[in-house]
């Protein structure tokens, strides 16, 4: 084999040896300048909306909150100090692990048995897959006052179906025990339907023939179900796992309406306590420190997903 | 022979216990719209009493229309997510393409500062976005709400997997002819990339529509607040909760999209699944 050639920008030229690089062809040069005035408009944006705040975030995370004429001052670690014995912030974190908790399994496990049932010839399916769909095109402020009122206490339909069941009756909302749940249950509605579309297209762009063979060795639907078609769905269920994590942290907009948080924080999650502390508290140095919280729960996660599950992961 | 045909019709049918089990879960997810459908619908003593001869009104929909300004969250969230759209379909077709047709130093940095909006969305950066529109003066303004989802790191991630799949051929021949970056662009890649700019305006449109917690964060009038906002404003004033008037306009600010998506159901679910699938 022969030897490399060295590359021309290897070689030392006039111009290197005198501290100077060579400069591209002028063709090249104008090429480059137009490479980067097409990424500008992207970058900068991206740059001024999420990788400056990112950076003034963590730096205000490291300061108090500017009052009147009070500027702000470097206070370290005080703000995460005061977060560690804050019993709102601790329980909305609790509160938010549990309903992540809750809503990924629920609605990934939904999702799969709702692809798997509508990819199958049923009667009904094309209805079947829009009644599955429908909650993800409806706004989930729109779709919290109706569950609302479902929920209502007395005159709400869960009350009247429980009621002429003779349950007792019950304050889904206002109960602190059942109102992380009532909102939980909302989310899994919601988010379901939108990854069965993904297992969906998942399952249709399977060979046939794999169906085919299993059938002629006999196997049972459980069996095709486990060896062939989960394993293959792995990298759907990736994608969709990595979805549901993103969602488990930024779905609260029910709260505004179903339950603001309560009662007492009963159901209040991270980012609407953020949104409390800095915009009705407008404590924007500790709104700060959890949004550092945020940011670092979900890179974890991106970063759990491209270093670990990816490997993992068979890709066909 | 006839037992290998029967196990296979036997393997490909779902059961009858499917069927059931699967309708009664549609049943079960179309419930809350159903019910949503049947109180705005009727008249307010039905709103939660079920009778078949219940009369059928539109007065629910024309009280909230007076009640509040809706036309104007009307206009608002459509200029919103119609500005947000185009806005992320040029600047992230332009930055696609440089991404997926040329090398250049720093390209993978570039690239990997665009990916980190994947994970850290503007959702989450409200406190230090509002700093800045304050900064701007942009504060209660469209622009404000817009302008954090303008580069749209999804749509350049998209665009570049589709861009990079067409033939470079194409571009060959182009250039041949004597077409500049830019018109081969538009000539040959947009065209080809059709399927997937729809895909995206759809996805785009219905986050935007439904887009809740930075706008309320960012606006604080009539004036610029979107219909989500709207609609919370409204139904958060206890009005001895009309229930009949908040589903009303409950169904009123969701019926764009909604109707959209009956019309075109199937190119919504096709849409998603092609955005899904990178």
């Amino acid at each position: 084999m022969p030897k490399p050639r060295p590359t021309a920008s290897c070689v030392p030229t006039s111009n290197s040896r005198l501290g100077v690089s060579l400069p591209p062809p002028m063709e090249h040069r104008q090429h480059v300048i137009h490479i980067w005035l097409m990424l500008l408009p992207a970058l900068l944006l991206l740059l001024a909306f999420t990788h400056w705040p990112v950076v003034s975030t963590l730096f205000d995370s490291f300061h108090s909150t500017p009052k009147g004429v009070r500027a702000s001052v470097w206070v370290g670690l005080d703000n995460y100090r005061v977060m560690l014995d804050d019993p709102v912030f601790r329980k909305a974190l609790a509160n938010n692990l549990w309903f992540a908790g809750v809503t990924i399994p629920l609605s990934i496990g939904l999702a799969l048995v709702m692809a798997l049932w509508v990819n199958e010839r049923m009667a009904g399916r094309a209805l079947l897959r829009m009644a599955y769909f429908t909650p993800t095109v409806l706004p989930m402020i729109a779709v919290a006052n109706i569950w609302l009122f479902f929920y209502t206490p007395q005159y709400g339909l869960l009350e009247q179906v429980s009621g002429a069941m003779g349950l007792p009756a019950q304050n889904w909302l206002g109960n602190p025990t059942t109102a992380l749940g009532a909102v939980t249950l909302v989310a899994v509605w919601k988010e379901a339907g939108f990854f069965m579309i993904f297992y969906l297209a998942a399952l249709q762009g399977m060979n046939p023939s794999l169906r085919e063979a299993a059938a002629i060795e006999g196997a049972s639907r459980w069996t095709f179900f486990r060896r062939v078609q989960w394993p293959l769905l792995m990298p759907t269920t990736v994608f969709v796992l990595v979805n549901a994590f993103i969602n488990g942290f930024r779905m609260v907009d029910h709260l505004f309406v179903m339950t603001r948080g309560g009662p007492d924080n009963a159901s209040t999650l991270l980012l609407y306590y953020l949104y409390e502390v800095g915009f009705s508290f407008w404590d924007t140095a500790y709104a700060s420190a959890i949004t550092v919280v945020l940011v670092a729960i979900l890179a974890g996660v991106a970063l759990l997903q491209f270093f670990v599950l990816d490997r993992r992961v068979h890709y066909q | 022979m006839s037992h290998t045909t029967q196990q296979r019709l036997a393997f490909n049918e779902p059961g009858w216990l499917d069927t059931l089990a699967a309708w009664l879960l549609g049943l079960l997810w179309l419930l809350p719209l159903v019910y949503a459908v049947w109180t705005a619908f009727h008249p307010a003593e039905f709103s939660t009493r079920f009778e078949l001869s219940a009369p059928l009104t539109l007065n629910n929909f024309r009280r909230a229309w007076e009640a509040a300004p809706f036309a104007r969250y009307f206009f608002n969230t459509t200029v919103l997510t119609g500005m947000i759209l185009v806005t992320q379909l040029v600047i992230s077709t332009l930055a696609a393409y440089a991404f997926a047709r040329f090398r250049f130093r720093g390209r993978n940095l570039a690239f990997a500062l665009v990916l980190v909006q994947l994970v850290v969305m503007p959702d989450l950066l409200v406190v230090a976005n509002y700093k800045t529109m304050a900064q701007l003066g942009l504060v209660d303004s469209l622009l404000a709400i817009g302008l954090p989802y303008f580069a749209s790191a999804f749509a350049i991630f998209l665009l570049r997997q589709t861009f990079m799949s067409i033939p470079k051929e194409l571009d060959d021949a182009a250039r041949v002819e004597g077409a500049g970056a830019l018109q081969i662009l538009w000539r040959v890649y947009v065209p080809l990339a059709r399927p997937v700019y729809i895909a995206f305006a759809l996805v785009s449109v219905s986050f935007h529509w439904n887009n809740f917690l930075w706008p309320l964060i960012v606006t604080n009038s009539v004036n610029a607040r979107p219909l989500t906002v709207g609609l919370q404003v409204f139904s958060a004033v206890d009005q001895g909760i009309d229930w009949s008037i908040i589903t009303a306009a409950t169904l009123l600010s969701a019926a764009p999209l909604l109707i959209a998506f009956l019309l075109f159901q199937r190119q919504f679910v096709q849409s998603f699944m092609r955005a899904g699938i990178k």
